[in-house]
Parts: C-alpha cells; structure tokens; sequence
C-alpha cells in the first residue's frame, strides 16, 4: 500500500475544532466533527455561510483559518484523487469541442502528464462508468448537445470514473425539473449502495434528498455542526437555519418532506 | 492607380518563381508556421483565449518597430514582445471578467508605443507593413532554422502537458479539484501562445493572424468534437491555405498574406453554412432519440437495484 493510500478505516471527514475565512472575513468557526464514511450527508446553510469555502477546504484548495482536517485520514489535498467532484456550474464549461467520452476520459487520466492513446482498459472503463449512471447511450454526443439532466449524469460520470472513495456535489440538483431531481437522487442513492461511495451533497432544498440523506453538516449562526438526519430535521432547527418558519410533514408511508409555514 | 492594378494579373514564368529559393524559403517557413498554429489554435478556441491570441499579435508591434530603433533583429523584438505580453496577460487576467480589460488595455497600449516608435525611426516603416500584413516572401534561412526550432520546443512542451492543459481547458473547477496547477499550466499555455504568435506574425502580420490561428481551429471544432482530430484538420487547413497563398501569389502576384486569409476564412464561412443547414435538424433527432435511451437506461437501472 502506498503512503498516499487512503486509510481504509478513517472516517470520511475529520475536523477539529475548524474555523474558516475568505477575503480576512471569518464565516463559520468551532467546527469539530467527525462524517463516518459510507453515507450521503448533505451540506446546509443559507446563501453566504461557507458552503462552498468548506468545500475548498475539503479539496485542500484554502486553507482552514485555524484547527485541523483529515480527509479519508490524510491531510486535504493529498488524497484529491480518492475524491470525484461535480462542481456548480458544470453548464458553464464549453461542451462543444469535446465529447462525452472524451470528458469521462479525462476524468480518468486528465492529471496524466504526456500526450498519451487511451488503453483499452480505460475505454472499457469510460463505457462502464457511463452505463453505471444511464448516460451509454451519450457517449459519442458533444456535451453542448445535452439536456441539463443527461449534463448532470455525465459529471457525475467524470467525477466516478476513477474509482473515489469520496464524491461531492455542489448544488446537482439547481436547475433540473421534477423528474430529473428525482432521477439523480435515485441515481446517487444507487450508487452509495452499490459502490459504498460516501457522497457529500451542497443543496439549499432539502426535500428531493430527505428519503435517502443519512446525515448533515449545517452552517448555523458562524458555527459548523454535524447531526445524523433524525437530528437535523428538526423544526425548530430548520426554521432557525432557513430564516422562516418550517414544519416537518412525515406521510403514514412514513415519507418525509419538509416545508415553510 | 493604373500601374497598381496591371501589377495583379497572371504571370507566365509562375513555376520558375515558385521554384526558386527564396520561395522554398517562403514555403518551409509557412508549413511550420501552419504547424504551430494548428498546435496551439484548437486550445486557443477551448480555452476562450482568441481575443487574448489576437491582442498578442499586436503586442509585437511595438517589439518589433523598437528593434529596428536598436538596430536588433525584427524577429528578437516581436518575441520578447509577445511572450511577455502573454505572461502580463496571463497575470492581470486570472479571472475570465478582468481579462478581456486587461487583454484590452495591454493591447492599446502597445501599439500606442508601436506607432511612436516607428516615428521616431524613418527607415522602419518597411517593417511596420511588413509586421502588420506579413511577408512570408521575406523568410531567410536564419529565421527558419529558429522557426524549426522555435516548433519542436512547442511541440514538446504542448506534448508533455497536453491531458492536464486540455483537463484545464474543458473543465478548469474540477481540474483544479484533481489537484492539477492550474494558474502554471494557464502561464505555461500563455507562454506558448506568444511562441506561436511570434511566429505567426512573421507569415500573416498581425492584423490577419486570427485567420491563421483561430480561423481553422474554429473550423475543425464545428468537423469533428474529437481533440486530437480537430488539431490536424485545423492544421491542415492552415497548410493547405498557406500553400495555394504562396502558389497563388506566385501565379498571379497577389501578397501570399490575402490568399492565405481569404482561403481559411472561406473555409470556416463554407463549414459554417454547412453546419447552419444541415446540423441542426439531425442535432435534434439525435438529442430526442439519445435522451430517450438515457432515460429509459435510467429507468430500468433504477428498478433492477431496487
């Protein structure tokens, strides 16, 4: 096993006693938690209290203000090959020049140095990866030929085809309708079963994930905290973390959904 | 007015200029110039950076019309120029808002300074037309050894780097998540842009050589969404127009710079047209038809786990 082998027995994420600033601003401190690997947490908190910063910090990309980090029991930054992510505004990228084989590819062997052909073995992994999230059938489009939806699925694609312990998401569902909300849900559900993939997941609505979410980390008042979902979904919490009254609605099926009163 | 005009009609003795010397000069140097710009131009239409590859062209002005002052060699000033134009670029404008100002600025101030210089020196406004327009007719022998070795180094760097610069180039939040050094790759990639555009200039001018650079790469991207296929179409586009531009100006005397511009801009209007009328249709049918299996894909993926 190399050093940079993640420790098969370390908790995804360890932070001790973590505060974290951007542009000399302090936005949230005292955040000591422990994320067990193996589930789907998701991050919450209103717009502005350090959603994305933490997940710079996670990615190694700024440093904490203060205390300590471990990722999959290693410093941040050294493990960035163990974690897929699947950023904000993956629409953004330009999607004409490049097909979704290539940028599944990429996400295989883009930090390779040296022009070099794809194997055979990573051709068969791009494929593999593609059918394990829906989207075979797209490989030889051009990105800018798809729908929010199969966008989606195809960074989702990226992000696993080198085979992470980690996967991040921020915001996958903003901009997608009903269906395909539920579609990647169900998608990210299958995929932390299948694979055993702890998957960190920034969302500002909760409702489309509650079904399958087993805890969270909350930005709340300039503080970091982690609750398993039992303890997060919560009304006095929720409307204290959303700014607006919130009731919790549990269906006799035993669904949960939450909304503002 | 009458002489000009007579100057541009067919000339009989065509094949003994096109084989003379200073036309295989003139040949050997549009090939590697055409090389280097089919390198560089598809990461340059990738990466958003074709204001940035022509603001660079006129950046060497001033290199180049402050080296005749110096009594320096054309070819030294527009380097220093444009490599150093790239890397102020590539500082000032890390983030895509401030480039296009920074890009912009550095841009008019330096052919602010090109103007001046040239004014100050009588004898260099031969090469201010020369830079501008081009003349590939002018290539010596010294200039093409550095040109050889000015595309291997660009070859080999543009080689080593080439998965994480197209990483960065596609994909820039993730790459920089992967851990890969994002702001030395965009220096590195800027560095090399100002190589190829010394280059460049030397066979277009800086006026046309966004039809040398972008033009074809922007051609192959519309052919073909595989990279390494669009990099030797959008080469072969440049060395194809580069060859009838030479032949052409040989048959006709026409200045190779007009041929050469004319016959890559038609390229991508004719692709262009194609792409308009003809794409869209299937694009569509293809879109409904792909999301269609996806979906079902989908589907019946999520039932045979539940």
């Amino acid at each position: 096993m190399s050093l940079r082998e993640p420790e098969s027995t370390a908790a995804a994420l360890t932070f001790d006693d973590v505060s974290v600033a951007r542009g000399g601003n302090l936005l949230w401190s005292e955040g000591t938690f422990e994320v067990p690997a193996g589930g789907i947490a998701a991050i919450i908190g209103s717009n502005g209290s350090g959603k994305t910063s933490l997940l710079n910090v996670v990615l190694g990309l700024i440093p904490p203000a203060s205390g300590h980090v471990r990722v999959l029991g290693k410093s941040p930054g050294e493990v960035n090959e163990f974690i897929g992510y699947v950023p904000q505004n993956y629409a953004s990228s330009p999607g004409d020049a490049i097909r979704v084989c290539d940028s599944v590819m990429l996400g295989l062997n883009g930090t390779r140095w040296a022009f070099g052909r794809p194997t055979r073995e990573e051709r068969r992994r791009v494929a593999e990866v593609l059918d394990s999230v829906g989207a075979g059938a797209l490989a030889g489009r051009r990105l800018s030929e798809l729908s929010g939806g199969q966008r989606q699925r195809v960074a989702i694609a990226e992000a696993l085809a080198a085979h992470p312990k980690i996967l991040i998401l921020d915001e996958p569902l903003a901009s997608l309708d009903l269906r395909n909300q539920r579609e990647i849900v169900q998608l990210l559900d299958r995929l932390n079963k299948q694979l055993g993939v702890t998957i960190l997941v920034v969302a500002h609505d909760l409702n489309p994930l509650l079904g399958v979410l087993s805890s969270a980390i909350y930005l709340l008042d300039g503080h970091a905290h982690f609750d398993t979902l039992d303890g997060v979904v919560e009304e006095t919490l929720l409307s204290h973390l959303y700014g607006t009254p919130i009731e919790v609605v549990r269906t006799p099926q035993g669904e949960l959904y939450m909304r503002s009163t | 007015m009458t002489t000009r005009v007579m100057a541009f009609g067919y000339q009989d003795n065509w094949w003994s200029i096109l084989t003379s010397s200073f036309m295989s000069s003139a040949l050997a140097g549009g090939t590697i110039v055409a090389l280097a710009a089919g390198l560089i131009g598809y990461f340059v239409v990738v990466r958003n950076t074709a204001f940035a590859a022509h603001a660079l062209a006129h950046i060497g002005l001033p290199g180049a019309t402050g080296a005749v002052l110096l009594g320096l060699p054309v070819a030294l000033g527009l380097g220093v120029f444009c490599v150093g134009g790239a890397l102020v670029i590539g500082v000032l404008g890390t983030r895509r808002s401030d480039r296009e100002v920074a890009t912009g600025t550095v841009l008019a101030l330096a052919t602010g300074f090109g103007l001046f210089f040239n004014s100050l020196a009588t004898k260099s406004s031969s090469t201010m037309t020369n830079v501008l327009f081009g003349n590939l007719l002018a290539i010596s022998g010294e200039q093409l050894v550095t040109f050889a070795v000015l595309l291997v180094l660009l070859a080999a760097c543009i080689g080593f780097i080439y998965r994480p610069l197209l990483y960065t180039s596609v994909n820039v939040e993730v790459a920089e998540a992967k851990g890969l050094p994002v702001r030395l790759l965009s220096m590195i990639f800027m560095a090399l842009l100002g190589l190829a555009v010394t280059m460049a200039v030397q066979a277009v001018g800086t006026l046309l050589l966004f039809a040398l650079v972008v033009t074809p790469a922007a051609t192959a991207i519309m052919l073909t969404p595989k990279p390494p296929r669009a990099m030797v179409i959008s080469t072969v586009i440049s060395m194809v127009s580069v060859w009838l531009g030479i032949a052409m100006s040989a048959m006709f005397n026409l200045p190779p710079s007009f041929v050469i511009v004319t016959i890559a801009c038609s390229a991508w209007f004719v692709v262009w047209l194609l792409e308009r009328h003809v794409r869209p249709r299937s694009t569509a049918a293809r879109r409904m038809s792909a999301e269609f299996v996806a979906d079902q894909a989908g589907a019946v993926g999520d039932h045979s786990h539940r």
